[in-house]
């Protein structure tokens, strides 16, 4: 007891001489207002209080390109980038739902059209200088700005004019937008808020795409995310550190983040991070497959493994549905005929074996996958879609009624083959990278082969394979798979448009090449600006119907995140949505970090 | 004598194990594509002669294979039922060696199927696809050594009978061809290739890159025995009596280098046929779902099936005996060899 006692003593003599230390070298305003902030204007978080202290390290399947949010394309910078910055209206990845962030509340005017975003008062970077409505403004200034080709800039364009945002006073911001629009301020969520006092000068002179590389000196680079840059060792790691001026605080009135350190290691292989966490050298591992969980499952010992249900990947396989030109070659010609027509491509969807997809490729760890939405996003999916069981005798009669026949070979087996007697075969792309599309397109091949269509498959770096897909337009299928950012049809929009660039089957075009198409367009444009909710879910529902009766993306299965983490961390709850374990970095703790924080 | 025994021994030894090979589709229970998707990584079955009850079966059986609740790859015997092995029945459809068609196999189960090397992730049967692997590894390697040593004995017998200029482009060539890296050549040719190639254009395809690819260690050892052929004196008085460069080619300088292409043939075999395994390990070689014993290796690069399905390595240990076989058979002919050579050395300085 009286040692407890004493080492209390001791901590707050420590702390105080700390804090008379702190104000002696000239840094009182840091923590005079961060304990302001706290009474005004930090963010209560509910939800289970833990306790700070400790660093928590997680891999990364591979380096960063940049810290920079108006250039970070790779999955991994944005990764990086979501513990560092933050938006200020912020979707919840546990419940779907928006909540306030940077912005305390917002008011949408009757008409749809303005936003009023009141800010939080108090706030400051993570270098300490404070934030305010001039930063919002510059910060959309600059995501508009078309020499920084910043990638939030098509998110910011509605009704093909671009966002105009107002400055009513130091904290309140007015954003006007030229059309209504559906998405509302979910709209807000992912786009960082840039500190001015940084980058104005850089963006003065042009400089912005080639700041903020990983090497960047702690002290010249901020944000407004619950971590700062502490060290980064190229190849190795990059440490992050808590920012002391995080707006955020639990029920308890404590500060977050709790975790002193957050370590990011480079491991690029997904083997390697398994290894690295049955090693303990890392404490969380997240995006696992179903095999590698499987096998963390098997030998449980001292982590907790989570199967959080079917995330919002969905995987298909496609045909070719370009118009091959003039120039394009007999057999080119030859298939498209096949594949243009609808009822071989539904008929192909019929044989296609869901529930083995499923069971081979993710032991179960996935859903059968009929339409675009996937079953991770709750709110959009529509019930009504049709989940037709597998069936080669229905299949074959639509093949039949399309004008194909077969015919039997020396062998016995039989040979599908198109009205002119041409044999039916193609090939399917799959990337090489990604060992659970290449099973499916196995799977898709045996399964066709009970049709009599000859099916070769054929993995692909998956650069060239995007170059086929989107450029040269030299493939006849493809099995590929797109996971959406955001439980809100806004995410897929470029795979619904038919000039959207990831239109896969017939990418970028002028104008519609087929009436469905072109009534997608129609209902997808008008469910954008629709008012309310169900307006917008109505609309959406017949776009998924449609997809589904033209079956140009014919749709597998969609796979469980999985995770898993040391029993030791606290608040772990995967959610579905990307970043599938770090959304709720700020709450993470470990339950150890007090006897850590002793040593 | 006892030499020529035990070389005998090892070429029956080889032969039976090609033999099975070759006639895979009898020996192997089931098509080496088929799926089974009920029964994805299920483990080796196990032969039973006495049941759950204790009962005596007069013939061998198995029990078929049922998941445990809620497990994905966990399976256990179902003992509801046993199935008798039997011999020579009907099963898939095969052709013998390439060209007879059949169904009869070797032994087979009705009812349920037997995994005697358990099966993969798409409850391929592991057994049938490594012996119709074989055909395919086993052949590109006999095809592509039989080519390359082909080119080595051309170029290698062109080289050192002619001498001078020629000579030297040759060896040249050879030398830099054994210093190109081969593999990431190999990654290019691929890109130029045409998008699908079928399995067997692609079996000719690996064939004639690893034939052609090889040639030029053959070539050298060739060109070696011409260089000291050509001199000796039969050639010559041969050649002063007037016989043409052909004649002396066939008639007395090839016959030389006979010792040296078979025990170069024992060598390259199953160097190829690590070659073409390579190939299909890395993606290059022939595509699913034809097995080749590369393709069955690959399965092993997921760290998840190292950890979980011992019998996937099955495939690997099977393969040893041929490897054993052949790289005994080159040792013995080297020996043979060098005993000849010890001979001929004797004759020459009597002339």
């Amino acid at each position: 007891m009286t040692q407890r006692r004493a080492k209390l003593l001791f901590c707050l003599l420590l702390s105080s001489a700390l804090f008379c230390a702190a104000v002696l070298l000239g840094h009182p305003a840091a923590i005079f207002s961060q304990q302001k902030s706290t009474k005004e204007d930090s963010l209560v978080v509910p939800g289970e209080v833990g306790h700070s202290g400790g660093r928590l390290v997680v891999s990364l399947r591979g380096e960063p390109k940049t810290l920079n949010p108006l250039i970070a394309a790779d999955a991994r910078s944005r990764e990086v980038i979501s513990v560092m910055q933050a938006d200020l209206i912020h979707i919840n990845r546990s419940t779907q739902l928006t909540e306030p962030a940077l912005a305390k509340s917002w008011k949408i005017s009757p008409d749809g059209l303005e936003y009023t975003l009141v800010l939080r008062q108090g706030v400051k970077f993570s270098d300490g200088q404070p934030f305010d409505a001039d930063d919002v403004l510059f910060t959309f200034q600059v995501y508009l700005d078309e020499n920084v080709h910043a990638s939030q800039r098509d998110l910011l364009i509605v009704g093909g004019k671009p966002i105009s945002v107002r400055k009513v006073d130091a904290y309140t911001v007015v954003f006007r937008l030229a059309k209504t629009y559906g998405v509302g301020e979910r709209l807000f969520d992912g786009l960082a808020i840039l500190p001015r006092h940084l980058l104005e000068q850089p963006y003065r002179e042009g400089k912005l795409g080639q700041i903020g590389s990983l090497t960047t000196a702690a002290n010249q680079w901020a944000g407004l995310g619950p971590f700062r840059i502490k060290e980064y060792v190229a190849a190795q790691r990059l440490v992050l550190e808590r920012n002391p001026y995080y707006w955020k605080s639990d029920t308890g009135g404590n500060p977050l983040p709790y975790l002193v350190e957050l370590v990011f290691l480079f491991v690029p292989n997904a083997d390697a991070q398994v290894l690295k966490f049955q090693s303990s050298e890392t404490d969380m591992i997240s995006q696992l497959s179903a095999e590698n969980f499987s096998v963390l499952s098997r030998q449980q010992h001292g982590y907790t493994m989570v199967d959080a249900g079917p995330g919002l990947e969905y995987n298909f396989l496609f045909f070719n549905l370009n118009d091959p030109g003039e120039k394009a070659s007999p057999d080119t010609r030859k298939k498209q005929k096949w594949f243009q027509e609808v009822k071989f491509r539904q008929a192909v969807s019929d044989a296609v074996d869901r529930q083995a997809i499923v069971r081979l490729v993710y032991q179960g760890r996935g859903a059968a996958l009929w339409g675009l939405v996937a079953p991770g996003n709750h709110r959009w999916g529509n019930e009504k879609l049709p989940h037709p069981a597998r069936s080669l005798e229905q299949a074959r009669a639509l093949l039949k009624q399309a004008g194909f026949s077969w015919s039997t070979g020396t062998d016995g087996e039989s040979t599908l083959q198109d009205a002119a007697g041409n044999p039916v075969e193609f090939s399917i792309l799959t990337s090489s990278s990604n060992a659970d599309r290449a099973k499916m397109a196995a799977l898709i091949q045996d399964d066709l082969k009970l049709l009599g269509m000859r099916v070769q498959v054929v993995p692909l770096e998956f650069r060239s394979l995007l170059d086929r897909v989107t450029q040269t337009k030299e493939y006849d299928a493809c099995v590929m798979g797109v996971a959406s950012f955001d439980a809100d049809p806004n995410s897929d929009i470029n795979v619904w448009l038919s000039s959207g660039g990831t239109h896969l089957w017939n990418p970028s075009q002028a104008h519609p090449a087929t009436a469905w198409e072109a009534e997608i367009d129609r209902l997808i444009e008008e469910q954008m600006s629709a008012p309310t909710f169900e307006q917008r879910k109505k609309l959406y529902d017949r776009a998924q119907e449609i997809l589904v009766e033209n079956q140009p993306m014919i749709f597998l299965a969609s796979p469980d995140i999985l995770a898993g983490a040391k029993n030791s961390v606290g608040n772990f709850h995967p959610a579905v949505l990307e970043p599938y374990v770090l959304w709720n970095v700020e709450r993470l703790y470990l339950k150890n970090a007090r006897e850590n924080a002793g040593r | 004598m006892s030499g020529e025994r035990t070389l005998a021994w090892w070429l029956v030894f080889l032969g039976m194990l090609h033999g099975t090979v070759v006639f895979a589709g009898f020996f192997a229970p089931y098509d080496p594509a088929e799926q089974d998707r009920q029964n994805p990584y299920a483990p080796p079955m196990r032969l039973h002669l006495v049941d759950t009850e204790g009962h005596l079966h007069m013939r061998p059986f198995v029990y078929a294979l049922k998941l445990r609740e809620g497990a994905f790859d966990q399976f256990e015997d179902d003992t509801a039922h046993a199935y008798p092995l039997s011999v020579f029945v009907r099963g898939s459809r095969y052709r013998l060696v390439g060209l007879l068609p059949s169904r009869l196999h070797l032994f087979g189960v009705e009812g349920t199927r037997f995994y005697v090397f358990g099966s993969d992730a798409y409850g391929r049967d592991q057994f049938s696809r490594l012996l119709f692997g074989g055909q395919v590894s086993l052949l590109a390697g006999l095809l592509g050594a039989g080519l390359s040593l082909l080119l080595g004995l051309g170029i290698g017998t062109l080289a050192g009978y002619y001498s001078g200029w020629k000579d030297e482009v040759l060896m040249r060539i050879a030398e830099l061809f054994l210093a190109l890296p081969w593999l990431y050549l190999l990654f290019g040719l691929r890109a130029f290739l045409p998008l699908a190639v079928s399995p067997l254009e692609t079996f000719f395809l690996i064939i004639a890159i690893i034939g052609a690819v090889g040639w030029a260690r053959p070539a050298r050892l060739v060109r070696a025995i011409v260089l000291s052929a050509k001199e000796r004196d039969f050639v010559r008085a041969a050649r002063g009596f007037g016989a043409s460069d052909l004649y002396l080619m066939r008639r007395h300088i090839l016959p030389e280098t006979k010792s040296v292409l078979l025990t170069q043939l024992a060598i390259l075999v199953p160097q190829y046929v690590l070659a073409e395994m390579t190939l299909s390990f890395l993606g290059l070689g022939i595509p699913e779902p034809v097995p080749s014993w590369g393709n069955l290796l690959s399965n092993l690069q997921q760290y998840s099936v190292l950890v979980s399905y011992w019998w996937m390595y099955l495939p690997a240990l099977a393969i040893v005996p041929f490897f054993l076989g052949y790289l005994g058979l080159a040792s013995l002919l080297r020996e043979r060899r060098d005993g000849c050579k010890i001979e001929r050395a004797g004759q020459g300085s009597v002339t």
